[in-house]
C-alpha cells in the first residue's frame, strides 16, 4: 500500500468538498444542530453539570441524518461524471482509493466537530468540568462518525445516484442506531432469547457510543467501530472491484 | 522495433453479448495505431481492458512487458490513457487538476513543476489553467484529458477518441501534437473519422462484431477498395460511346463506369494494377487529347462499410 497515494488522493478529495459551498453549508447546519440540541433537546442549562453529555448523547442522531449527506458523493459522483474511469486506470489500488476518500471525508466530519469548540469553552468557563471526559466524548464522537462514513461511503460505491445513496445510508445507518434503542429492545424483550437481544444491542451504535461518551474508555467499544470501519470499507473495495464501469 | 502492447485472444462478455470476441494484435514503438470500427463495435471496451479498467472475460494484456491482470499497478503507470469524453473532475482547475495526476504519478518537486508546464503547453491549455474544468468549452475539456494522459510521458498512449466533438483547428492541433509524440511512443487511438487514418495513423486495426476484420497499414486499407488504382479519365471533343468503347476494349481494363458528373469514365483496371502511366500512353497514341486524367487510391469509408457490414 502507497501512503503517497492515500495521502493525495485524501487531499483532492478533502479539498472538492470546499470547492462547492456544500462544506460550508453543512458546517453551518451541523453547527446550528448541535447547539440547539445541547441547549434545547439536552437541557444542557437545567441540568446544573459541569459536562458536554447533553451535546454528546445527541450525536447518533444528528449523525444519522447528516453523515450521509458527506459520505454521498464520494462515488457516486465518480460513477456519475465517468472520472471513475480515470481514478482507476491510475497507478493507485482499490484499496488506496477507499481509504483516501474516507479519510478525507472522516477528516471534514472531524474538523466539523472541532468547531463545536466554543462549547466547550462555556461548560470550562461556566464550571470546572472534566476534560478528559470531554476529550473521550469527542473521540467516540469521532470513531462513531468513522462507522456512519464507511456506511456511507460503500453504500455511495453502488449507485451513480447521489440522492439513492443518500437515502439508503440514511436508512442502514438508523437500522445500526435503533438496534440499541429501548423501545425496538423492548419490542423483541417479551419474546425473544436473552442472547439474540445482546447480540442486536451489541450491534448498535448507542450501545457502544453511550460508554465512551460518558468518560468510560472500554476497548471492546473501541474494537467495534474499528472493525466496523474496516468491514465496510473491505466491503467498499470489493463493490468498486466488482463492478467498476456501470 | 520494440515491442509495447501485446493482446492476445482478449474477450469481454458482458450476459450474452459478445462486446469484444477474441482480439489479438500488439504495438510497436514508434507505431500509430488507428483502432477503426462503427460504434459499438468493442473499441472502447478493448482500451478499458488494456488499461485494466475493465477484467476481461478471457485473454491477455501485456503491456511493456507486465500482464494487466498480475501487475496492473506497473500497467497503469506505464500508459497515459484518455477515456471516452475526457471525464475529469469538473470542480478542479486544470492547475490542481494536472497536479494531482503529477502526485499520482509520482512526480516531485521540479520535475513535477516541469510535467505540468509542459503537458499544459503542448495540449495548449494554458490560458485556461485557473478556470474550473467544468466552465470550460468541450475542445479545452478534451485538451485538459489529454495533457492528463501525456503528463508523465509515457512510453505507451491509449486514446478514446481524442477528438470527437472538437473543430477542425482544434482537430488539427490535436493531430499536430500526436504526430510530435509519436515516434518514441506506441499510440492507440480510436476513431470513427477516416480522414485521421492518413491524418495520424501508420497502422490500422479495424473491429466489427467484437472481432479483427483487418490489420495492415492505411495503404492497405485502401487497396481493398474496388476503387484502388481506378483513373478517372476525359477526353476533349470526343464521342462518349466511342471513346466507352475504345476503353474497354483495352486488355488491362476490367470495366468502364460512366462519370455522372463530368463528360468522364472511371477505368477500372485489370486485377487492381497501376495503370495510369499505361493507359494515358495509349489514349494519346491513339489521337485522343486528355482533358484530365486522375488515379484514385481507394474508398476509406466504401472499405470501412464492406468491412463491417457484410457481416451478420
Amino acid at each position: 500500500m502507497n501512503m503517497n497515494n492515500i495521502w493525495f488522493i485524501m487531499k483532492r478529495e478533502f479539498n472538492g468538498y470546499f470547492a462547492t459551498p456544500v462544506a460550508y453549508v453543512f458546517i453551518i447546519i451541523f453547527l446550528l444542530l448541535c447547539g440547539f440540541s445541547t441547549f434545547f433537546v439536552g437541557n444542557f442549562f437545567e441540568r446544573g453539570e459541569a459536562d458536554l453529555y447533553p451535546f454528546f448523547s445527541m450525536h447518533p442522531w444528528l449523525y444519522v441524518l447528516l453523515i450521509p449527506a458527506i459520505s454521498m458523493r464520494l462515488w457516486s459522483e465518480e460513477r456519475k461524471n465517468g472520472s471513475i474511469e480515470l481514478l482507476m486506470t491510475l497507478p493507485v489500488s482499490v484499496f488506496e482509493a477507499v481509504l483516501g476518500k474516507f479519510l478525507a471525508a472522516w477528516a471534514f466530519t472531524g474538523l466539523a466537530l472541532i468547531l463545536n469548540f466554543p462549547l466547550w469553552i462555556t461548560v470550562n468557563y461556566l464550571g470546572s468540568p472534566d476534560n478528559g471526559v470531554i476529550f473521550t466524548g469527542f473521540l467516540g464522537s469521532l470513531l462513531m462518525a468513522g462507522g456512519f462514513l464507511a456506511i456511507g461511503a460503500c453504500i455511495s460505491a453502488t449507485t451513480k445516484n447521489q440522492v439513492i445513496s443518500f437515502v439508503l445510508s440514511l436508512i442502514v445507518s438508523l437500522i445500526f442506531v435503533l438496534s440499541g434503542y429501548g423501545i425496538v429492545l423492548d419490542f423483541f424483550s417479551s419474546w425473544a432469547p436473552l442472547t439474540l437481544i445482546d447480540a442486536i444491542s451489541s450491534f448498535s451504535f448507542l450501545t457502544h457510543f453511550d460508554a465512551i461518551s460518558k468518560g468510560v474508555i472500554d476497548m471492546r467499544d473501541m474494537l467495534y467501530f474499528i472493525s466496523l470501519i474496516m468491514v465496510w470499507l473491505f466491503a467498499n473495495a470489493i463493490v468498486i472491484n466488482a463492478r467498476k464501469a456501470d | 522495433m520494440t515491442l509495447r502492447i501485446e493482446i492476445e485472444d482478449l474477450a469481454k462478455y458482458f450476459g450474452e453479448i459478445k462486446a469484444v470476441d477474441g482480439v489479438s494484435f500488439s504495438v510497436n514503438k514508434g507505431e500509430v495505431l488507428g483502432f477503426l470500427g462503427p460504434n459499438g463495435a468493442g473499441k472502447s471496451t478493448t482500451m478499458k481492458m488494456i488499461t485494466g479498467f475493465l477484467a476481461p472475460t478471457r485473454g491477455t494484456v501485456r503491456v511493456c512487458g507486465h500482464d494487466v491482470l498480475t501487475d496492473p499497478i506497473a500497467v497503469k503507470a506505464n500508459l497515459g490513457y484518455l477515456p471516452e469524453g475526457a471525464p475529469a473532475y469538473a470542480d478542479m482547475t486544470p492547475d490542481s487538476f494536472l497536479k494531482f495526476i503529477a502526485d499520482i504519478r509520482g512526480l516531485t518537486g521540479a520535475d513535477k513543476k516541469r510535467a505540468v508546464q509542459s503537458a499544459a503547453e503542448r495540449a495548449r491549455i494554458t490560458q485556461v489553467m485557473f478556470q474550473p474544468i467544468e466552465t470550460l468549452s468541450k475542445g479545452y475539456k478534451r485538451r485538459v484529458g489529454l495533457a492528463q494522459a501525456i503528463l508523465h510521458n509515457p512510453p505507451v498512449l491509449i486514446l478514446d477518441e481524442p477528438t470527437d466533438g472538437l473543430d477542425p483547428n482544434q482537430k488539427h492541433e490535436v493531430r499536430t501534437l500526436i504526430n510530435e509524440m509519436a515516434h518514441d511512443k506506441a499510440i492507440i487511438i480510436s476513431t470513427h473519422i477516416l480522414e485521421e487514418v492518413h491524418a495520424l495513423c501508420n497502422r490500422n486495426v479495424l473491429i466489427a462484431n467484437g472481432q479483427v476484420q483487418f490489420d495492415g497499414t492505411p495503404h492497405e486499407l485502401e487497396s481493398m477498395s474496388r476503387y484502388h488504382n481506378a483513373v478517372c479519365i476525359a477526353a476533349a471533343d470526343v464521342e462518349a460511346n466511342a471513346f466507352s468503347t475504345f476503353l474497354n476494349a483495352l486488355e488491362f481494363v476490367a470495366e468502364v463506369e460512366a462519370l455522372s458528373s463530368e463528360r468522364g469514365f472511371r477505368v477500372y483496371p485489370a486485377e487492381g494494377k497501376q495503370i495510369t502511366a499505361e493507359l494515358s500512353q495509349v489514349v494519346r497514341d491513339n489521337g485522343w487529347q486528355i482533358d484530365s486524367l486522375y488515379a484514385e487510391h481507394g474508398r476509406l469509408d466504401e472499405v470501412f462499410r464492406t468491412l463491417t457490414t457484410n457481416k451478420s
